[in-house]
């Protein structure tokens, strides 16, 4: 009888307001100082986490080089081939290029000379045309004693300056936004009409290194899997006292400086390295035969996957840990042999482990830098090298940003694969 | 009148600890090189100016001082470059320009621009030293027959062993020219065209299995030391110093020795740009350029300096003056390196370089 009236009637707190409100009002406050309490996470997460990565997507699919000068002490913009983007909105793409094209040119670059940028403006033009850098700075140089008619001015610096693809390639650059580095971060390029084509096969690079990155990543996740399920399991299975000091063992390493750790394997397995002598030692090698263990892909695979064994290990023992022995144990008296009580009982339960331990040494493994840097040589070398060469050394930042968003669509292609196949709800890191 | 004491003092003392402030950072490449400057310049010239020197590395600084000045966060105020990277920065307006009225003449009264050598003197950069990239061999392992040649560097077959190579185009098509026969004078002729620079890449394929990379200039001494190479493509400096300052068995193959300048720059936006200027002045002035080059045999920019140059710093038996790139003894067959020629091919030539290397 009181329920009927209950949902009749609005329920009101003692002091007579709606029970409802009073209730949002509390949960409302309680919100909010929730919220101030994960505020400088937040904070935290868009400054360092979702600001850069939007500037490098950012950076992938825009490049001023050819379009606005900043001046770097002053940080003035001023536009640059202005009168030459003007001449390209008004002819079609294959217009062949008249005198008045020329006489833009020739301004343009007089602007670019005074500005001190015909430098970075032939850098970008050199992206999509090689061999274009020098035409820019030269005529830089010239460009005050040149006379009309401009177009046979042009034609006496340099017979490139007639080439179909350099003019498909300026009108490509005088937009600021450009796929063209997607292009490129896929071995792909644009001939002299804008289609678009392969690159030559000896410049063919990003996509083979891509491929190796995948391989490699997964040839380590699977050999840190062979290492760390017997340790996780004997870790989980002795006595507390024991599998503590083992568990120390395992964390040694993981809490050492990666480059010491790095190091250490070239010390190991250099040619005149530790393990090289031992085996010429014991008379297993001769020594004109010793081993090529280093700057080469074994190198790169042997210590990484040292350096990630502790992401798998860990995971996994954490899922084996709470495995009730008892369990293997019915199987057993049940007339099971062990290989089929471990693959039907034991195994089935650490799978949320493997899962765990597979994604996050695969995810490190396909990001890695420093350890194939220093000691893959050339064949061990992955995309994540590539990406610090054009970050740090041709800094061509655009063709970087474009490479690390390629990874990163790649690995959360992976990702979404992995929810589906195995369901993200199964893993377990402890 | 003590209230007005005590301010006066701490303006004196504020004013003084601002003079001390004074500071200059320059950029070099490491190890024995840098070491050499910071003896023959940085000291004398915080000594004579008062002004701190603060000395940083990289394997090649030009990358650095480019990423510091397009991102607008210039923290290094000197760095000392490559040729054809001094003019492709100056080009790309990266750098300061530098006042050829601010250098110093000589002692004899020559004038500073007559002083310096040919190219030393640039819009945006002055020129400090001449370094060369050469062959060095362990003396261990090539007792019997030792290689001579560029061409022996190549030939795995007579000399076997692992090559150690730098880690990039510049210099390493030119030895891969050099190596196949081609003279030091046609080698720029000819890596202006395709065909040439297919026959270098053709050249380092032949013993590609064979290189060891280093990218830092260090590298090389120690991949010798190691014997993880027989011979290697290296710094005249670093060798110098691995064979005179540690008794390394070490030899040098002088023929086919690419050599360069090295200059400073001042990249633009650079926080102390006049205390900058004042170090160039002062390091490439001819006392220190020589003095330099008692440390380490990379020959001075300037001609007055070249005739003060004299023996190592800690040994009076070894001249300095025959283990210079520009001894004639050590140029019968040498190359200068073309600074147009990278400044312009650097990036593609780097391109393909990279496919050629993961390939």
């Amino acid at each position: 009888m009181s329920e009927t009236s209950a949902s009749d009637e609005i329920l009101t707190t003692a002091d007579g307001k709606p029970l409802k409100e009073a209730l949002a009002k509390a949960q409302f406050f309680a919100k909010r100082r929730a919220f101030i309490l994960v505020l400088p996470l937040l904070a935290f997460i868009l400054l360092t986490f979702v600001m850069p990565i939007g500037q490098m997507l950012h950076r992938s699919v825009k490049n001023e080089g050819f379009t606005v000068h900043t001046d770097v002490t002053t940080g003035v913009r001023t536009p640059i081939m202005t009168e030459l983007s003007i001449w390209f909105d008004q002819n079609p793409s294959g217009t062949v290029p008249d005198e008045a094209a020329y006489t833009a040119l020739r301004n343009d670059i007089g602007a670019l000379d005074e500005l001190r940028s015909a430098g970075s403006a032939g850098t970008r033009i050199n992206y999509l045309r090689a061999g274009s850098r020098s035409l820019f700075t030269k005529a830089a140089r010239k460009w005050d004693k040149m006379e009309a008619p401009y177009q046979d001015a042009f034609y006496d610096l340099d017979d490139e300056w007639a080439d179909a693809t350099l003019w498909a390639a300026m009108r490509q650059a005088s937009s600021s936004y450009t796929f063209d580095f997607y292009l490129a971060a896929m071995d792909y390029t644009r001939d002299g009409d804008g289609s678009v084509t392969k690159v030559n096969e000896n410049r063919q690079v990003y996509i083979k290194l891509f491929v190796r990155t995948l391989f490699l990543s997964l040839l380590i996740t699977f050999m840190t899997f062979i290492l760390a399920y017997p340790i996780a399991h004997l870790l989980a299975t002795l006595p507390l006292r024991h599998s503590n000091i083992l568990m120390i063992l395992v964390l040694l390493p993981f809490w050492t400086s990666l480059l010491v750790r790095t190091t250490s394997w070239m010390v190991l397995l250099q040619s005149q390295g530790v393990v090289n002598d031992a085996m010429v030692g014991v008379g297993i090698l001769a020594d004109e035969s010793r081993l090529q263990m280093m700057y080469n892909q074994t190198g790169t695979v042997i210590a990484m996957t040292h350096i990630l064994l502790p992401f798998m290990v860990l995971p996994l023992y954490s899922v084996m840990r709470p495995i009730n022995p008892s369990y293997v144990r019915a199987a057993r008296s049940l007339g099971a042999t062990s290989w089929t009580a471990f693959r039907r009982i034991y195994f089935p339960q650490t799978v949320p482990g493997i899962g765990a331990g597979a994604l996050l040494v695969f995810i490190l493994a396909v990001g890695y830098y420093i350890t194939p840097a220093l000691v893959g040589g050339a064949d061990g070398q992955l995309i994540s090298n590539l990406i610090a060469f054009h970050m740090q050394k041709s800094l061509n930042w655009s063709l970087a940003a474009a490479l690390a968003s390629l990874l990163l669509g790649g690995i959360l292609l992976l990702y979404w694969l992995y929810d589906r196949l195995v369901g993200i709800d199964n893993l377990k890191l402890g | 009148m003590k209230l007005r004491t005590a301010l006066m003092a701490t303006v004196f003392t504020s004013a003084a600890f601002a003079a001390n402030a004074q500071e200059v950072t320059v950029m070099s490449w490491g190890g024995a090189y840098t070491k050499s400057q910071v003896e023959a310049y940085h000291k004398p010239f915080t000594a004579q100016t008062g002004i701190k020197v603060n000395s940083v590395d990289a394997d090649n600084p030009a990358a650095p001082l480019k990423a510091q000045v397009e991102a607008g966060n210039v923290s290094i105020d000197v760095a000392d470059v490559e040729f054809s990277d001094a003019i492709r920065l100056c080009d790309e307006g990266l750098l300061e320009e530098i006042d050829p009225s601010i250098l110093t003449d000589a002692p004899d009264g020559t004038s500073a621009a007559d002083d310096f050598i040919d190219g030393a003197i640039n819009d945006c950069s002055v020129g400090n030293i001449v370094w060369t990239t050469l062959i060095a061999y362990d003396t261990n392992v090539f007792s019997d027959n030792a290689p001579s040649t560029m061409a022996d560097f190549f030939d795995t077959e007579t000399y076997p062993g692992k090559r150690g190579m730098r880690k990039s185009p510049k210099a390493m098509l030119e030895m891969a020219l050099m190596g196949d026969g081609v003279p030091a004078s046609e080698v720029y002729d000819l890596l202006e065209t395709e065909e040439g620079i297919d026959q270098a890449f053709a050249k380092l394929d032949s013993i590609k299995d064979d290189i060891v990379w280093w990218e830092a200039g260090a590298q090389p001494p120690q991949l010798l030391a190691d014997g993880e190479v027989a011979m290697t493509i290296v710094w005249n400096g670093r060798i110098f110093n691995a064979i005179a300052s540690e008794g390394q068995p070490f030899a040098l193959i002088w023929d086919g020795q690419i050599y360069d300048l090295d200059l400073f720059v001042v990249p633009k936006g650079a926080p102390n740009k006049d205390e900058a200027m004042e170090f160039i002045k002062f390091a490439t002035s001819t006392g220190p350029l020589a003095e330099q080059a008692s440390w380490i045999p990379y020959g001075p920019a300037r001609v007055s300096s070249i005739a003060r140059v004299g023996t190592f710093h800690n040994d009076d038996s070894i001249d300095m003056g025959e283990h210079m790139p520009t001894a004639p003894a050590n140029l019968t067959n040498a190359l200068q390196n073309d600074f147009e020629f990278w400044a312009d091919m650097d990036s593609e030539l780097s391109e393909r370089f990279n496919a050629w290397l993961a390939n």
